[in-house]
């Protein structure tokens, strides 16, 4: 094992040969989701399955007294119901470690709170649909946030100069509330746990994000060694936060196959993945901007009230990239957390700046209209020297040349500063544009890769895909660093037998272990270059030959056993001494029906600097799927509670509206060439969420440039739209 | 869903039979199956029907449209004919659902089309629709899709569906086969009926009478088309729609059959608004008396107050366009 | 109940309840799992499959209902190792991301070609009358019954465009 300083690396990835780092190259696994052939959670039809399928509470608040199992022993095939103490109440945050809250107190209208298991998927449905439960409910519940203190949050709260002061001096003021809705991170695949224990050890074969941890979780909701828990996720059906910790699903299933000795698949129906899994906490936001008549902020105040479940500690962190976006030397910030009866609210999509950016690029294009001052130009003023509250000073910054590139490529200077001023038939044409921004880390992640004496290597960690490209970029890395064709490297992913990886969440996924392969293939280069008889300096390795001043020894001969090396790379304090983070520049046309307030998006370009691309390819394409949500959380997103009971009404496909194809227009992405040393040993940074960042407010931003309408409670679903409307 | 019979009909006269004993029609599916699942739709016994005929779409004796209530949705909107003459119909189907889905639902089955009422869509929640008489959850509650017109104290829930609005506007009649070998002939305003006190009833049909047709009267001149607006750009219900067949001659209004979607318990139909247009001068003052006489005697309840003036727009967008009057 | 039907040219029989749909006969009885389940409700896609030539939802129909029809789902369309052109397509133009509605939208888009070629019209069609030409927006609104959270829309529409104008390229290979 290497633990690493992950400044001074000494040999980098640009000075490797192979040339494939950094290539648009096709995943590997491409082939084989484009023909079915991918293994998902439920797809292992291991023998002798039973099937469950979980019961939901049908109260807001109480307690559960008893499950009458007998109400459906009519049932053909039932094999068991079960219930109890064990239950998880919601999923485990991202990174618990942990069980979340167990047991039979219900605290949410469609909490699972039993499951009933029968031979067949059909049986199962029927009994958890039928089957008699005895609540004790309770009046306590609370379901409207309006209706609950909110809990201040300490270590979110900033009080730095005199804003009100700095209010009343500006020559440009801004003070807006907007409200956000919940999201749902509606993954493709839903929730989904195989659990099949075999002589005391559990394998559970799951749809999870972030493994080690869930292990963790797993075992101890079971109250037995983590050692004996192996979880499997080889391909995960989407994520975006909603698999990050423990579901209950996977609870439910390791109890029942325990009990019946046999394998035990539970998967969440669609509208139980709505009403169990994290949603995305509701916000109301005051932003308060005070600048010169330059636009130079002077103050800068952004404070936010978002909801959780009593004992949850999570609360969405919206004010994340407000702390080091902009300057404005008196700051005011704070967060409020209020306890409401509604589904558990966790990670979904870059919490914090999904939401917080969103609201904070709507206050700039505000104050961009007030001041008169071009919206970008006003960002370019607005970037500071240095962290505003803490002074240290920022990793590489590609903002300013995002800005930038960004504007000069969309067209910009076409844009019309008149609202309204743009007119095709019934559509009214605008231009919008905001900031990206995500902060960046790196965590700790473990990889084991082998150089086999057949020239080809292995890949192995216990990390996940999750659409993400984990594949493609690992195997590139290795590739890479060992002087192979990507074809010559496979990467084995998602089994918490192989090295413990940071897993996929928080955009730290493709940094951090890429990493750890990076410096796992390091150790395998000192030990060829020690077989060679040089330094790793001199070292050049490429197409599977090893070359060496004027002597090159392909590896097949050189190799007389393989190569097995396992490093890890975790965060250092040095990194704590800058301000790192990704950025970003959103464009958007929009075009709004004068007539019925529908909008459509007409044009997108994102142009973005998340150090190291190391794959052209997968990184573009998260990048267009994070500003896809952007349209979704600007247009039409919104989960939808009954303010009387807290319950989900919109908690299908059908209702919650993610966007569809139609929605979205041809959409360009730009990636700035950056290297961030102080990133990772690599030089990447994050990338799959910093394209949600400020892209819903890019639309929005247009919606205005269009019509002049602005819609300060998201989503700008048509209703919203009309009544601003001639 | 519950354990149910299936039996797999040859002949209308198998359904019909199958139909007298209490059993359901299957045709597509795709909305019987969905609400099967979620056990909203309990039925014992399933008669498929998808396999005895009434598949065609044949010409009437009046140059009119004999559609077999098994075409295929996708099929209809694809026909040649309809496509020509009655293009409002076409254009509504093509609104509606997917390509997926248009190609399971067929004419019969998208009339009996039940509401998306999320309260009607969750066992867990009173509805009179779902369970009479256990009170309607909707009207306190979340109602943004919810009806605007024509709601009762039982029931303020929407017809979701599209091609049906479009034969409204169309006045196509419904025929059907009864279990004793009756047979019935029903306009299609007459065919879906308002809650009153009795929601469960979404139509006029009886237990066990089978749809076989939908006839669509000879093509009239004019403009046709049909206008939907949802929350997103495709696969989404309406929050309004209107079907509409507008003819003028000379400046004058000669027909305007006009039918509302998203907006009651059926689509809607004013024979009022018709009275209202037809053989007026088609100026902008008109056209707004007759959006205001339409939405006279809407009522909404909180979260769909903006189909109100969102239908007003629509309407006097879309009448104004096809009459040839500057908005 | 005994259902005879041939999929991806091969004859199955399913002895299962009435109540097993056409989705979770191919995946729990025929262990043919490249057919997704992503709402079960005819909301998402994910799981469509071509009946007879016409792509449906599978989840939205009972398996008893399809006696001698013949079902092509994604695993009749290509293998990992002969892809067909439009899975190609999808690769090469990354068409995915995290795969789970892929065979979904591989599916529609063979059949939603097959429908434009026939010349139906769709939602976006300006006029009724005239051919279809695979624009994009057309192609947008035609596979709009195809949910992809992940949203590799553009790129999907990039992969359909290319294979629809008969214009078919190959990518790097994997």
């Amino acid at each position: 094992m290497t633990g690493t300083d992950t400044t001074k690396q000494g040999f980098m990835l640009d000075e490797a040969a192979q040339g494939v780092i950094g290539t648009p190259m096709d995943r590997p696994d491409g082939p084989l989701k484009v023909s079915g052939a991918a293994t998902y959670a439920h797809e292992w039809n291991l023998p002798g399955t039973a099937h469950g399928v979980l019961v939901r509470a049908t109260i807001a608040h109480g307690r559960l007294d008893h499950v009458n199992a007998t109400s459906i022993a009519d049932i053909d095939g039932l094999l068991g119901v079960y219930s109890g103490p064990r239950f998880l109440r919601n999923p485990a945050q991202g990174g618990a470690e942990e069980a979340p809250v167990q047991g039979v107190d219900i605290e949410y209208f469609g909490q699972p709170v039993a499951l009933v298991v029968a031979e067949t998927f059909e049986a199962a449905r029927d009994g958890a649909m039928r089957i008699q439960l005895r609540m004790e409910a309770d009046d306590s519940g609370v379901f409207d946030p309006a209706n609950s203190p909110a809990e201040p949050q300490e270590d979110e709260a900033l009080e730095q100069g005199d804003l009100d002061q700095a209010m009343q001096d500006a020559a440009h003021a801004i003070d807006v509330t907007y409200t956000t809705p919940g999201h749902n991170s509606a993954a493709m695949e839903p929730h989904c746990s195989i659990a099949h224990w075999q002589d005391g050890r559990l394998t559970l074969r799951g749809s999870y994000q972030m493994l080690k941890y869930n292990k963790m979780e797993l075992a101890d909701a079971l109250d037995i060694d983590p050692a004996r828990v192996r979880v499997l996720s080889p391909y995960v059906g989407g994520g975006f936060g909603s698999k990050l910790g423990l579901a209950p699903e996977a609870l439910a299933a390791a109890i029942a196959a325990r009990d019946l000795d046999r394998p035990v698949v539970v998967a969440l129906s669609r509208q139980q993945v709505f009403e169990v899994v994290m949603r995305r906490s509701e916000s109301t936001q005051r932003v308060r901007l005070a600048a010169s008549e330059d636009g130079t902020l002077t103050g800068l105040g952004h404070s936010g009230l978002v909801s959780n479940l009593p004992g949850e500690s999570f609360a969405e962190p919206l004010l994340q990239a407000t702390r080091f976006l902009y300057g404005g030397q008196n700051r005011t910030l704070s967060l409020g957390l209020s306890r409401v009866n509604r589904l558990c609210a966790g990670s979904v999509r870059a919490p914090g700046e999904a939401i917080g950016m969103q609201v904070l690029e709507n206050a700039m294009d505000e104050l961009a209209c007030a001041a008169d001052i071009d919206p970008v130009e006003l960002r370019l003023r607005n970037i500071p020297e240095r962290h505003p509250e803490t002074g240290i000073p920022f990793a590489s910054r590609k903002l300013a040349q995002a800005l930038q590139q960004g504007a000069e490529s969309f067209g910009w200077n076409r844009r019309q500063t008149q609202t309204g001023a743009c007119r095709e038939g019934e559509w009214l044409i605008g231009m919008g544009m905001a900031t990206a921004a995500r902060v960046n880390w790196l965590s700790k992640s473990a990889a084991r890769v082998t150089l086999k004496t057949d020239g080809t290597a292995l890949v192995e960690t216990d990390m996940t895909d999750i659409g993400t490209g984990t594949y493609a970029i690992l195997t590139q890395i290795a590739a890479e660093m060992l002087g192979l064709t990507p074809g010559a490297v496979t990467t084995t992913l998602g089994d918490t037998d192989l090295p413990a990886a940071a897993g996929s969440g928080g955009s730290w996924g493709a940094s951090s272990s890429g990493s750890s392969v990076f410096l796992a293939c390091q150790e395998i280069r000192k030990d060829i270059a020690r077989q060679m008889g040089c330094t790793p300096e001199d070292l050049t390795l490429k197409n599977g030959t090893a070359v060496c001043g004027n002597r090159s020894t392909p590896l097949t001969d050189l190799l007389t056993r393989d190569v097995c090396r396992e490093a890890t790379v975790k965060p250092d304090k040095a990194m704590k001494d800058k301000q790192s983070a990704s950025y970003g520049a959103h464009f958007c046309e929009v075009a709004v029906n004068a007539v019925t307030g529908e909008t459509r998006v007409r044009r997108m370009l994102g142009v973005f600097g998340a150090g190291r691309i190391l794959n052209e390819k997968t990184a573009r394409s998260q990048c267009i799927g994070a500003m896809t949500w952007g349209i979704g959380m600007a247009l039409h997103e919104d989960l939808m509670f009954d303010l009387r009971d807290g319950h989900l009404t919109n908690r299908d496909l059908a209702e919650y509206h993610i966007p569809v194809n139609l929605d979205v227009p041809h959409q360009d992405v730009i990636f700035i060439e950056e290297r961030d040393d102080d990133a990772s040993p690599i030089q990447a940074k994050g990338l799959g969420e910093l394209g949600i960042c400020g892209a819903a407010a890019a639309v929005t931003n247009a919606i205005y440039n269009a019509c002049g309408v602005r819609v300060r409670e998201y989503p700008a679903t048509v209703d919203k739209i009309i009544t601003g409307l001639a | 869903m519950r354990p149910f019979a299936y039996e797999r009909c040859a002949t209308s006269d198998d359904a019909l039979r199958s139909g007298a004993k209490g059993a359901r029609f299957l045709a597509g599916g795709t909305n019987l199956l969905d609400l099967m699942k979620l056990q909203i739709e309990t039925p014992e016994q399933l008669a498929d029907i998808s396999r005895i005929g009434f598949d065609s779409i044949d010409e009437t004796a009046d140059g009119g449209l004999r559609i077999g209530a098994l075409v295929r949705n996708s099929d209809c909107a694809a026909h040649a004919r309809i496509r020509r003459d009655y293009p409002v119909l076409a254009r509504a189907i093509l609104a509606g659902a997917s390509g997926q889905l248009r190609n399971r639902a067929t004419t019969g089955g998208n009339l009996c089309q039940r509401t998306r009422c999320s309260y009607f869509y969750d066992i867990a929640m009173s509805c009179n629709k779902r369970d009479p008489d256990t009170g309607c959850s909707a009207i306190d509650g979340q109602n943004r899709n919810m009806a605007i017109l024509g709601t009762s104290p039982s029931c303020i829930a929407t017809y979701p569906g599209d091609m049906a609005v479009a034969l409204h506007a169309l006045d196509a009649v419904v025929e059907t086969e009864g279990t004793g070998g009756t047979s019935r002939r029903l306009p299609v305003r007459q065919f879906h009926r308002l809650p009153q006190d009795t929601p469960q009833k979404d139509n006029a049909l009886e237990p066990g009478e089978l749809i076989t047709c939908v006839v669509l009267p000879p093509p009239v001149p004019g403009q046709q088309g049909y206008r939907k607006v949802r929350d997103r750009a495709s696969y989404a219900f309406a929050l309004v729609s209107i079907a509409y067949v507008i003819d003028v001659a000379d400046g004058i209004i000669t027909r305007a059959d006009l039918a509302f979607g998203g907006v009651a318990h059926k689509p809607w139909h004013d024979p009022a608004i018709a009275q209202m247009l037809v053989g007026q001068r088609a100026e902008a003052g008109l056209i707004r008396a007759a959006a205001d006489a339409l939405l006279a005697g809407a009522q909404s309840f909180g979260d769909n107050d903006f189909k109100i003036p969102l239908m007003r727009r629509l309407v006097t967008a879309t009448l104004s366009e096809a009459t040839g009057v500057r908005a | 109940m005994k259902t005879r039907l041939v999929i991806n040219g091969q004859d199955h029989e399913v002895d299962a309840d009435t109540r097993v749909t056409l989705l979770d006969a191919l995946r729990n009885h025929l262990n043919l799992t490249g057919t997704k389940k992503g709402c079960d409700h005819g909301q998402c896609g994910a799981c469509t499959v071509l009946v007879n030539g016409r792509r449906i939802n599978s989840c939205l129909s009972l398996v008893c209902s399809h006696e001698g029809d013949a079902v092509t789902t994604i695993e009749g369309i290509g293998t990992p190792d002969t892809l067909a052109p439009l899975q190609q397509a999808f690769v090469s133009h990354d068409g995915y991301q995290c795969g789970y509605c892929t065979p979904g939208q591989i599916c529609s888009a063979l059949a939603m070609m097959d429908e434009a070629a026939a010349g139906w019209p769709s939602a976006v069609t300006a006029d009724l009358a005239d051919p279809v030409t695979l624009s994009d927006a057309e192609i947008g609104e035609r596979m709009s019954g195809n949910l992809c959270r992940c949203a590799a829309y553009s790129n999907i529409v990039d992969a359909i465009r290319e294979v629809a104008h008969g214009d078919v390229a190959h990518g790097e290979a994997a």
